[in-house]
């Protein structure tokens, strides 16, 4: 039931079909970028006009639409985006990861499993990863058809010679399907191992960069290391305070002006979802308790 | 017996192009040869052009016309038409040249430029090293001066580490110009000792002396340059 | 008497060669008919004043400008010779970031001025495949003990160095893959003439042990003589005269090289 006044997902049609040919394309040289002549939306750039056109290009009336930003549905970000199809498109809309068969997300990959049924679509930033080190696009565009990325170890490099480690925590460099340096669009770490030979297909639209590329279901993606600096997840050293969770990605939130903070999980789907099977962390019980007392 | 240097008709004319094209001839007419383990000491005036044919020789001269033939590496070569590349290998393999001015490169240590004549020969560096010890000691170089570079440096110690670089090597031809010069007595022996030990070994030498007494003492054969005298 | 044979001939092979090159910008003739053979272990000095046609002429050899005429060929590290322009951008490139060094007179342009000095040494070693972090630094500060920086300041970018040392790091970024060509455009230009010493003879050494060849353009007569052992003379787009390094200077044959030579400040 969307409003008359808008096409359905609000771009026309001759723009969704270009967006199509350029996610077919970025689907069949997984990690490649794909430029597309991104439009203008109805919303700044940053907050996602890419990862919207990717949606509007691929949403059908029977999707069940779920958006999140840094793992939440209920950011004014992710409220937002998901009104915007409700009103332009009608589809159905959940924060149930796993009823959902299109999700838009900014920073965060879900901490339930995806499936062959789902499509990822990220919001990105800045598409490319040897951006930071070489500032010309003729540059980084050669290297990436050469496969030159040597460069890309410098950054990593320089990570260890400063801190010890490979500190990068977000936006970790990833070789997908062994051909292509991919920026995973600013992500943690933490989810990069999620990406790896995923069954959901996961695509990335860089709106003011004009740039859409894709993983195809079941690809390999492999995070950048050394071999006396492997790779690993990053993570907090705490369980959730709401759902007691010890493998979920945790966000810090400080409660007063004392420095006292809790940690609890990013995706509140996941940490939802939990708590209602009856998990309890260091926080909630206590609450439950007072509230039934 | 082979020699090992044989000059035949060589000539040498300088033009100078900043002074309208002037031509100053130098000689004309060079022929002499040189056998191995003989010093021929060029004789005549300054400005004859003895140190001219010594430079030809060497091919930091060209050489205008004749031939200057020189045995390397078992064959004749001829440096008035040599590649520049075979000239390179032929100062590598078979003629030494002792000048009278030290050209150093800055910062390098004495006992490094005494020893590079042999490590371009593929001579180790620790072995180079002592060979370049030895000799210094002989030309009467203090081991506390081996580490500095040569340009600080008196004249006359500089011209004894050129010396010991010039008589180093083991190349069949060597060339001195004024290795005594400016030596005092006791060194001016020891380069004449050590003419006398090239000799020995079967090392071909032209040599411009005009200390009297050194030349007496080196001398196999004189050559007058004036002979080679190029009319203007 | 004695039969003149023949030299004996080298057995060596060129590991570069020139031949007919040319390039012109409209009019201009920056670069005309330009032949000459490079061997291993060989350096060549490319001397002539500003406007001679010395850095047309580099960058014609490098193969980072594609000439009007005449080709430019090398022979690679499997012996076969061939034509600079036959080559695909990938393998030229791959020849400039192994067999091939480039020093640039501006240090900025050859070094990334904001990455530490280890990772510039590191990164050629990263881009042919090398994946061992512990290994990659200590090849690095190995190299620049050998150009004389001290290991301390590894972790400290080449904005913070003096213009000597960026000259030196680039020259150590440059030998970490073992090159047999480099490229060196005025690499003393620029440097104090204490600083200009120190980073020749450094050079020398460096050239000397291993066994490198090497093309270096400058304007310094002085240079040339310290570092080449032969030297092409350039004016108005033309060799007006090469040789060995100390016959062209110390007996100059051309007008012009009498005037290069005769314009040397006595030392």
């Amino acid at each position: 039931m969307n409003a008359p006044t808008y096409n359905f997902a609000y771009l026309d049609e001759q723009t969704k079909r270009m967006i199509r040919r350029a996610i077919l394309k970025a689907i069949a040289i997984p990690g490649y970028q794909v430029p597309f002549a991104s439009r203008e939306m109805p919303m700044p750039y940053g907050w996602g006009t890419g990862g919207v056109q990717v949606t509007a290009a691929i949403l059908g009336v029977t999707d069940v639409l779920k958006v999140i930003d840094q793992g939440s549905d209920d950011t004014t970000n992710a409220i937002s985006i998901r009104k915007f199809f409700e009103k332009t498109a009608g589809v159905a809309v959940t924060t149930s990861t796993l009823d959902a068969t299109v999700i838009q997300t900014r920073h965060r990959i879900p901490e339930a499993p995806l499936h062959e049924k789902q499509v990822l679509v990220y919001q990105v930033p800045i598409p490319e990863p040897l951006r930071f080190l070489e500032p010309r696009e003729t540059e980084t565009r050669r290297m990436h058809a050469l496969g030159e990325y040597g460069l890309m170890h410098v950054k990593l490099y320089e990570d260890i010679a400063r801190f010890g480690h490979i500190a990068t925590a977000y936006a970790y460099p990833v070789k997908v399907n062994a051909r292509y340096v991919m920026d995973p669009s600013p992500t943690p770490k933490f989810d990069n191992p999620k990406m790896d030979n995923c069954p959901a297909l996961q695509l990335f639209g860089a709106g003011r960069e004009k740039r859409i590329y894709a993983i195809p279901p079941y690809t390999s993606v492999v995070s950048l290391d050394f071999e006396d600096h492997p790779f690993t997840r990053y993570k907090h050293d705490a369980c959730c305070a709401l759902c007691g969770a010890g493998e979920s990605y945790l966000d810090e939130i400080v409660t007063d002006n004392a420095g006292s903070r809790m940690f609890v999980c990013s995706d509140t789907d996941f940490c939802e979802t939990r708590q209602a099977e009856g998990h309890r962390g260091s926080e909630s019980a206590p609450y439950a308790e007072n509230r039934h007392a | 017996m082979i020699p090992m240097i044989d000059i035949r008709n060589a000539e040498k004319t300088f033009v100078m192009h900043l002074q309208d094209g002037i031509r100053l001839p130098v000689v004309r007419g060079v022929s002499f040869h040189v056998a191995p383990g003989e010093c021929v000491v060029l004789g005549g005036p300054s400005g004859a052009g003895k140190s001219s044919i010594l430079k030809m020789i060497f091919g930091n001269y060209r050489c205008d016309g004749g031939a200057i033939c020189v045995q390397h590496m078992g064959a004749l070569l001829d440096i008035a038409s040599a590649e520049p590349r075979q000239i390179l290998g032929v100062r590598r393999h078979t003629i030494g040249y002792v000048s009278q001015f030290l050209r150093a490169v800055p910062r390098v240590a004495s006992l490094d430029v005494v020893a590079e004549p042999l490590l371009a020969a593929g001579v180790a560096r620790a072995e180079a090293r002592e060979r370049a010890g030895v000799l210094l000691r002989r030309l009467n170089i203090p081991d506390r001066l081996w580490k500095l570079p040569p340009s600080t440096f008196s004249g006359g110690e500089q011209q004894r580490v050129n010396i010991a670089r010039g008589f180093i090597s083991d190349l069949p031809i060597l060339l001195l110009d004024e290795p005594t010069a400016s030596l005092d007595a006791a060194n001016r022996a020891v380069v004449v000792e050590l003419v006398a030990e090239k000799k020995r070994a079967g090392v071909a030498m032209v040599a411009i002396v005009h200390d009297d007494e050194v030349r007496h003492l080196i001398a196999d054969r004189l050559v007058d340059v004036t002979s080679f005298a190029a009319n203007a | 008497m004695l039969d003149v044979t023949k030299a004996p001939v080298d057995n060596d092979q060129p590991l570069l060669l020139a031949e007919g090159l040319s390039k012109s910008f409209g009019r201009l003739h920056a670069c005309r008919d330009v032949s000459f053979a490079l061997y291993p272990g060989e350096v060549l000095a490319i001397v002539g004043e500003s406007g001679s046609g010395k850095s047309t002429l580099l960058q014609l050899l490098s193969a980072q400008m594609t000439p009007n005429a005449g080709s430019v060929s090398y022979r690679m590290r499997d012996g076969v010779m061939r034509d600079l322009a036959a080559l695909g951008e990938a393998e030229r490139r791959f020849l400039f970031r192994t067999d091939w060094g480039f020093v640039h007179q501006d240090a900025a342009m050859g070094l990334r001025m904001g990455v530490s000095a280890g990772a510039n040494v590191g990164e050629r070693l990263m881009a042919v495949g090398h994946n061992h972090y512990g290994k990659i630094r200590q090849t690095a500060a190995s190299w620049l003990e050998r150009v004389e920086i001290s290991t301390d300041r590894i972790d400290d970018a080449p904005k913070t160095y003096s213009g000597g040392m960026r000259q030196r790091l680039q020259i150590a970024r440059n030998l970490v893959t073992e090159p047999r060509l480099v490229f060196m455009d005025e690499p003393t230009g620029g440097l104090d003439v204490s600083v200009q010493a120190r980073l020749l003879d450094m050079m020398r050494t460096l050239v000397s042990e291993l066994g490198l060849a090497a093309i270096v353009v400058t304007h310094d007569l002085a240079v040339a003589r310290l570092l080449s052992h032969r030297v092409m003379v350039m004016q108005g787009g033309r060799v007006i005269e090469t040789g060995l390094t100390d016959q062209v200077l110390d007996d100059p044959r051309e007008p012009y090289t009498q005037l290069l030579v005769s314009s040397i400040l006595p030392a």
